[in-house]
């Protein structure tokens, strides 16, 4: 498991397990796991439903290359991209960024950093339903500005 | 070569590829933006502000200059929103 893009939920105590206990040595001393999750409300608006649409073959090339940069930039012992597409509901898991290291901070540095690249080059677009019809959702200027940071 | 379009840019298009004869004249990336405006209203809307569009040829990200080739696929769509 390292990169997956899946309409599928997925279960972060898999992904958790297989940072903890990876199948070659080294093992970790830390490992790190972000879970990105649908709000319940976006400019004060409740959504009814979140659909993620993707650009396949794209997708997974990118964030391959995310997981290979955090590698190369970090003594990592694994790192794991998951990301969901199509419908989604409030409180669903959207995404899963882990990474794991000897130390603390490799982890949770590198965890932020595909975080910060997948939101600005990963090829995802997100479409809220309010219930009276469906908007995709703006970039953020701040989004560009987390990644600038690396 | 292969266009392919998301988000609001495949709306306003009304499909979400299509496939064109490379045309030698066509060197850039902004060549082929003009020719597709020409193609249907959809098209015009979608290509009107390139600043609100991305691009990317064969999964990377160019820019408008960016040198087409033959057989390359090229897609346009918004900044992307994922996370």
């Amino acid at each position: 498991m390292t990169v997956i893009v899946t309409e599928d939920d997925f279960d972060l105590a898999e992904i958790y397990a297989k940072l903890r206990t990876p199948k070659s040595p080294p093992s970790p001393g830390a490992v790190t796991v972000f879970v990105g999750l649908v709000r319940e409300m976006n400019n004060n608006r409740p959504i009814t439903s979140m659909t993620l649409e993707h650009y396949p073959g794209m997708t997974e090339t990118r964030l391959e290359a995310i997981r290979d940069q955090a590698m190369q930039r970090w003594p990592l012992t694994g790192a794991t991209i998951v990301h969901r597409v199509g419908k989604l509901g409030p409180n669903d898991q959207i995404v899963a960024v882990g990474a794991a290291s000897a130390h603390r901070q490799a982890s949770f540095d590198a965890a932020n950093f595909m975080m910060d690249f997948l939101k600005t080059e990963a090829p995802f677009w997100k479409s809220e339903d309010t219930g009276d019809g469906a908007e995709w959702v703006s970039a953020r200027d701040s989004d560009d500005t987390a990644k600038r940071r690396w | 070569m292969k266009i392919r379009y998301f988000a609001w840019l495949r709306e306003h298009i009304g499909a979400s590829s299509e496939t064109l004869s490379f045309d030698p004249s066509w060197v850039s990336v902004a060549d082929l933006v003009a020719e597709l405006k020409t193609k249907s209203d959809g098209h015009a809307k979608a290509l009107s502000d390139m600043t609100l569009v991305r691009v990317a040829v064969n999964y990377d990200y160019v820019d408008l200059d960016h040198t087409l080739s033959d057989g390359d696929e090229v897609a346009f769509f918004p900044p992307v929103t994922g996370g």
